[in-house]
């Protein structure tokens, strides 16, 4: 079966440990996390986990079972076929003298980058936007020596109304014991 | 009024309904032992080792139905207990382990006996917490006995700092629990089941595979009435043994590697296979691609991630067994299915579970017949892991629920006598008896001393043969008889059990082994019965390994009979 990038959104309570118990079963069913992202939602004690993981779609909707069963995850889905916006911002540190700079900054341009550090032998560029504009402009600026790169890894949201149900009604639906 | 942490965690734990624990003292939980005498309807049974103290907890909760739980100290406590938790993660078990640990400021220092418990359980465990608070102690013990009971049960674990325990809070037991992202369903979706109730009234050669989530759930009456309203034999998982009378005439027995092989062809040969609070475990199907390759497969299960994990269905149904039988019992037409029995009816003959040869020797099976016959099936029987566990599981007939009680996940040597234990003080009014292995009550043998002072009267049958058998048993087949590091020796058990103040006595011939087995449950008390048995016996029928379930081998001698395995019409 052919493996595909999948890219799954997880609410998950804001609390010690979680990121641990979510990486622990990604490992633990053999899953290599090619890019997570955590940061906080929309709603208090909750954060959002972007995570980007490849496989199939049957394994994949394995994980995403197994993770939809940790207590601490609230929500979970793989949007990866659904209409989506991702963004992943990048730093990166190119060598530049006088000879190069000027070159760099028109690419910085040309990709809506901006330069948000510049030494004498080097300019530090910050992209945002989706993994082939990145690949992109770093293939254009390797030509110059790339010193460093940071990239935050991808966060993705399904555009317009459509999603999942919004959190609340989960909390709503606390269990009391019979 | 305030309380101190360890009063908090006793009166949650008497609110929950706990009567009896399993632990052993250390520093970091001292204060929590220290607080027991002050309520003194919490029983607290000393253990030898952490791993029996968590093994029965483990029997306690299968025997009972309840949440069952242990305590340790911090450090090697605590990791001693990791089996045990492993094992009831892997059974699904409602355990709640409590563990000592270091001081907050201490933790992360590498202080004495500190280790991240909660960090090595993470894979083995439901849930677990670091209880940081006294002040939100209750709504944590409240939380992991929640957790650790409802839906598919499995153990939690709660690490308590030494200071938590110490400082005080005000008390009040929550009255519900708020986990938004703890998900349980129940009914199953009606179109699947209308589904699922059409394929069944259309089939011509159903099955039922039955597992621990029958058990689980409490849905024996409704088991019993989908198969005898459509007529449908009925076949179990290890752990699902005690779903479904064995001794019922659309009974068929175990499936899977030690299955008998009337069930394995059964499954070779149905259209549609209804599972039942089963996980499609690999010990069950054999070689996944040729596992009932006639069959469409309904698969009722409350885990939404055990649908399609190992094999694909047919028809998913997720929820709760009990509540989605019921729920299909008016879409259920009463059937006949009289020239599949038949057919079934003919495996049962010509692949008949092995009897008793005629052999000079003690044979393990004739034990186990004779002790399903002394206790007429009434008795609660705990295994180790090993060729016994496979012996009691084929010839035994066990006819209620939460009887049959063994390690099938993890197989876990040494499992028996703690979960025996656990069982015994769980059901005091059952006959409870431990048939281990020599090998596999080694490794938990220290237990004896605690069925002494806290006077459990366990049974135990040692089935000796001198090797570890069921590894032996694949040397044999499949490593041309290179018996490495399968000879055992064994200490003198009924001396052992002397030593340790237990009456026994050995059995080397047939004709001791029924009044040895009377004598037993006659003794008040724990007892001992140390049979030495043939030692090269096999567990027949067998599937090899990545073969299909319905390529068993047979036991290669020919002088066998059947066993009468039906009384009830």
């Amino acid at each position: 079966m052919a493996t595909t990038k999948h890219t799954i959104v997880a609410l998950v309570e804001d609390k010690p440990g979680v990121l641990n118990r979510v990486a622990s079963l990604f490992r633990r069913r053999g899953f290599n996390i090619e890019s997570i992202a955590v940061g906080h939602s929309e709603v208090a004690h909750l954060s959002r986990m972007t995570i980007i993981v490849n496989g199939t779609t049957a394994t994949v909707e394995q994980v995403r079972k197994q993770l939809d069963k940790l207590i601490d995850v609230v929500r979970v889905s793989d949007i990866t076929g659904e209409n989506i916006t991702v963004r992943e911002l990048a730093l990166i540190k190119v060598k530049a003298g006088s000879a190069t700079r000027s070159e760099i900054i028109e690419i910085a341009d040309i990709f809506r980058g901006n330069i948000v550090d510049v030494a004498s032998d080097s300019l530090t560029v910050e992209i945002t936007g989706d993994e082939d504009k990145i690949e992109s402009m770093l293939k254009l600026l390797r030509g110059f020596g790339i010193k460093e790169i940071a990239r935050t890894g991808r966060v993705a949201m399904v555009r317009g109304a459509i999603g999942a149900p919004a959190p609340e009604e989960k909390v709503a639906r606390s269990h009391t014991k019979k | 009024m305030k309380k101190t942490g360890a009063q908090i965690i006793m009166e949650s734990l008497i609110q929950e309904g706990v009567e009896v624990m399993f632990g052993f003292p250390g520093g970091y939980i001292l204060p929590f032992y220290d607080t027991l005498p002050q309520y003194p309807q919490l029983r607290h049974i000393l253990v030898r080792h952490e791993q029996g103290a968590a093994h029965a907890a483990d029997g306690y909760a299968r025997a009972t139905g309840k949440v069952g739980v242990c305590v340790a100290t911090s450090g090697p406590g605590a990791t001693n207990l990791v089996t045990g938790i492993a094992n009831a993660y892997m059974d699904s078990v409602p355990v709640v382990a409590f563990t000592g640990q270091a001081t907050r400021a201490f933790i992360g220092k590498d202080a004495f006996q500190e280790i991240d418990i909660s960090g090595i359980t993470l894979p083995i465990t439901k849930h677990s917490y670091v209880a940081m608070d006294t002040a939100t102690l209750a709504r944590t013990v409240k939380e992991a006995f929640y957790i650790a009971r409802t839906g598919r049960p499995g153990p939690v674990l709660i690490d308590l700092p030494r200071d938590v325990q110490l400082d005080q809070a005000e008390f009040s037991y929550p009255d519900r629990v708020n986990l938004p992202g703890y998900k349980i369903p129940t009914k199953g979706h009606p179109t699947q089941l209308k589904n699922a109730a059409k394929l069944i009234n259309e089939a011509q050669q159903p099955l039922i595979i039955a597992g621990r989530g029958v058990v689980i759930s409490g849905a024996f009456e409704e088991l019993k009435q989908l198969a005898e309203t459509a007529q449908i034999p009925v076949i179990t998982t290890l752990l699902g043994i005690g779903c479904f009378p064995e001794n019922h005439v659309l009974s068929y027995g175990m499936a899977g590697m030690h299955g008998s092989g009337y069930a394995n062809k059964a499954l070779d040969n149905t259209d549609l296979l209804i599972a039942i609070g089963m996980r499609f475990d690999d010990r069950v199907t054999g070689k996944i691609s040729a596992f009932a390759p006639h069959a469409k497969i309904v698969h009722i299960d409350l885990d939404p991630a055990e649908i399609g994990k190992n094999v694909p269905v047919h028809v998913p149904i997720v929820g709760d067994v009990k509540a989605v039988l019921q729920a299909m019992q008016k879409m259920i037409e009463s059937t006949q299915h009289i020239d599949w029995i038949k057919r079934l009816e003919g495996w049962r003959k010509q692949h008949p579970m092995t009897e008793i040869r005629d052999h000079s020797g003690l044979l393990p099976q004739y034990i186990i017949r004779q002790l399903y016959e002394a206790t007429g099936g009434e008795a609660v029987v705990v295994t180790g892991v090993g060729q016994h566990q496979m012996w009691t599981a084929q010839h035994y007939l066990f006819h209620e629920p939460h009887t049959f009680i063994s390690s099938g996940g993890l197989g876990t040597m040494g499992f028996g006598l703690p979960a025996a234990m656990g069982a015994k003080v769980g059901r005091p009014d059952k006959t409870v008896w431990c048939v281990d292995g020599d090998g596999s009550i080694q490794m938990t043998i220290q237990e004896l001393a605690t069925l002494v002072q806290d006077k459990i009267a366990v049974k135990i049958a040692v089935i000796n043969n001198g090797y570890l058998g069921m590894v032996r048993q694949w040397q044999e087949l499949f490593y041309e008889r290179r018996y490495i590091a399968t000879p055992i020796s064994c200490p003198d058990f009924v001396r052992i059990a002397e030593a340790y103040c237990i009456a026994g006595r050995r059995v080397t011939q047939r004709e001791e082994v029924r009044p040895a087995i009377e004598q037993a449950m006659a003794h008040d008390g724990p007892f001992l019965i140390d049979f030495k048995v043939e030692p090269e016996e096999n567990v027949f029928p067998m599937v090899p390994p990545g073969a299909a379930v319905g390529e068993f081998i047979e036991f290669p001698k020919k002088e066998v009979s059947t066993w009468p395995r039906r009384s009830t019409p």
